[in-house]
């Protein structure tokens, strides 16, 4: 089932928390809704759930399938949604939560007693749970919670499964064993799933297609690789990992990162840590001189801190091996030369150049 | 057996404390209560059973229990409502109202009664309207009822507001989202998890109403076998200097009053067995 999302706007009081969304997301896929608090992500998921209205009178739209659903309210909208919280009913045991969607469903098309059971018993199996029908959801650990809610979600059959935040609130070694969890189970569901996320790894390593969102408006679409390896703007660039920024202008169709600074047609150059080489010698295309402040040898990879001509720290990260072949020290004066970069201007967007 | 906290406390002078509780549960409610029994056993066991099965005291203890327990159940649907209104409604004067709910506990029960009694007389402003479609209620049970009701209200308010106030709201909205009407959900999510707030509050509604005096004696009317209140039925015996019998009726009224009381705490724990203690 797609989800079609056009000019969707909304704002809570004074404050605009969608402006003007349009969105495909296609059949079968599992998408990322990434963004920083406050870009509009979980707010979105509402929206496309029914749980929240979009403003009215900017004729926005959401399309199930290509059937508008924006006025159907959420318990006919078939959605499963996963609260990050949970949710779970706690007066009922696990067995009662899954079954909760079947159970009320109008008289005419509720399965009976025994269809109920054996759907749930599918789904507790599906989860790994079967064990645990009789608890109650306060005898649970965090991901076990987490996984009976998603079954419960799932017991309806949705049309498509809205996740928001699923992972947020369990700790780092649940989190990414429920990922690669999810991941799985979605490659045998294949129902179209949205999940809503600030983390980016997480959105790198489940998602099939990512969202990156910032201030209530869409800044890219893509495959992970995609969104990774080509950010269409510095605000991608800068969520999707760490970066190094070096401050130059424009002169003569050439960027230049040394001498004045606040330039009308200023320019940011972006570096991720692991793309920048130590020289001790400039290169042919952009060197940039730093000084050596702190270099520290433990971990999977040798992590060198450096001051560059402005005074800013700068990251870089290299293979221990490359390090032993030039072990540079504080104070020194070396020169950094990107494999790979990206150059932004002042509006964001992205400025292609050769060197 | 050696008394101690159940767990490490931050609080130091666990001894003073215990000390100062019992010392305060002794004066305040053993101690009188003692009184009380050692007074009605003047009677001997026989002459209790006789006081207590004369048909006019077993009458009143009928009054008082069946208006009381119903005068609460009226209370836990008027009160949830009200709650539910205060807590998650938006109205103008919200404060104002959350503050008049608290009013029954600061007037002067006899003043609550007189006003009471005037408002539903049969030529008073409601008792009138009524009158004309046949319903009597000053000088009826059911006039004991609503004085019960108006003196329980706040007790079921008080306990469920809290209780409404703290419920997520996503319980709602999963419960919506799985397909759920809105009657569905507060039927099936809301009320079991407000359950024991409800029941909390039916039970402080109906144990006041229990032993209520002053707002249900003007209304009432008094009349034995018939509106005669057992509450009532003590201070008579009062006046006629028989101190062994009106001990003896609250003796029964406090005895019955707990069991209750015990009966409704029971199922409480049961309805909260999910917390898993």
């Amino acid at each position: 089932m797609s989800i079609t999302i056009q000019k969707i706007s909304k704002t809570f009081g004074s404050f605009q928390a969608l402006n003007d969304v349009t969105l495909e997301v296609p059949s079968g896929g599992l998408t990322a809704l990434l963004g920083p608090s406050g870009s509009g992500k979980t707010t979105l998921l509402r929206i496309v759930a029914g749980l929240e209205a979009a403003d009215e009178g900017t004729g926005g739209q959401i399309l199930f399938d290509g059937v508008p659903v924006t006025d159907d309210p959420v318990n006919r909208r078939q959605v499963g949604f996963v609260f990050q919280h949970y949710a779970l009913f706690r007066h009922m045991t696990v067995f009662e939560n899954i079954a909760f969607g079947l159970n009320v469903k109008p008289r005419g098309e509720r399965l009976s007693r025994d269809e109920i059971k054996g759907r749930v018993f599918e789904l507790l199996k599906l989860i790994q749970l079967e064990q645990l029908a009789q608890r109650y959801p306060s005898q649970l650990s965090g991901g076990q919670r987490q996984r009976v809610a998603l079954a419960r979600a799932l017991a309806i059959q949705p049309k498509v499964l809205l996740l928001d935040e699923p992972f947020g609130a369990l700790d780092a070694q649940v989190r990414s064993e429920l990922r690669r969890w999810l991941r799985h189970l979605h490659d045998t569901i294949h129902v179209t799933s949205i999940f809503v996320t600030h983390d980016q790894e997480e959105a790198l390593e489940v998602a099939d297609s990512i969202v990156v969102m910032n201030k209530g408006g869409i800044e890219q679409v893509g495959a992970p690789n995609e969104v990774f390896q080509n950010p269409a703007t510095e605000f991608v660039m800068k969520f999707l990992g760490d970066v190094n920024v070096f401050h130059g202008r424009i002169h003569n169709d050439t960027p230049i990162f040394t001498g004045e600074l606040k330039d009308e047609n200023g320019v940011r150059l972006l570096v991720r840590p692991h793309d920048l080489t130590v020289q001790l010698y400039p290169g042919a295309g952009i060197s940039l001189p730093a000084q050596v402040y702190r270099v520290l040898t433990a971990g999977p990879l040798v992590k060198i801190e450096l001051l560059n001509s402005q005074n800013n720290l700068v990251q870089v990260h290299i293979p221990h091996a490359e390090y032993q072949s030039m072990p540079v020290k504080p104070d020194q004066r070396v020169y950094l030369v990107p494999k790979e970069s990206r150059l932004y201007g002042n509006d964001n967007a992205r400025i292609e150049y050769v060197i | 057996m050696k008394l101690s906290l159940k767990e490490k406390s931050v609080l130091p002078g666990f001894g003073l404390s215990l000390g100062y509780t019992v010392l305060a549960l002794s004066l305040i409610v053993l101690i009188p209560l003692s009184a009380l029994v050692l007074r009605s056993s003047e009677l001997g066991l026989a002459g209790f059973i006789d006081t207590l099965r004369h048909p006019r005291v077993l009458a009143s203890f009928q009054i008082t229990f069946l208006s009381a327990f119903k005068a609460a159940l009226i209370n836990v649907v008027l009160g949830v409502t009200v709650a539910w209104f205060l807590v998650r409604g938006r109205f103008p004067l919200k404060r104002l109202a959350d503050a008049l709910v608290d009013l029954p506990f600061a007037l002067p029960t006899a003043v609550s009664g007189i006003a009471l009694t005037t408002l539903f007389a049969p030529n008073g402003m409601l008792g009138s309207a009524l009158g004309k479609l046949g319903i009597k209620v000053a000088f009826t049970p059911t006039g004991i009822m609503v004085a019960m009701i108006f003196i329980g209200l706040p007790f079921v308010i008080r306990s469920v507001q809290p209780a409404l106030a703290d419920l997520n709201k996503e319980l709602e909205e999963a419960s919506r989202s799985l397909g759920a009407s809105r009657f569905q959900t507060l039927l099936r999510v809301v009320l079991p998890l407000l359950s024991p707030a409800i029941l909390s509050g039916f039970t402080l509604a109906f144990s006041r109403a229990l032993g209520e005096y002053g707002s249900v004696v003007f209304i009432a009317g008094n009349m034995p076998m018939k509106t005669e209140i057992a509450s009532l039925l003590i201070i008579t015996k009062l006046e006629q200097f028989d101190y062994a019998g009106a001990a003896a009726v609250a003796v029964a009224l406090l005895s019955l009053s707990l069991l209750a009381i015990l009966l409704i705490n029971l199922l409480q724990a049961r309805t909260t067995r999910y917390l898993g203690n």
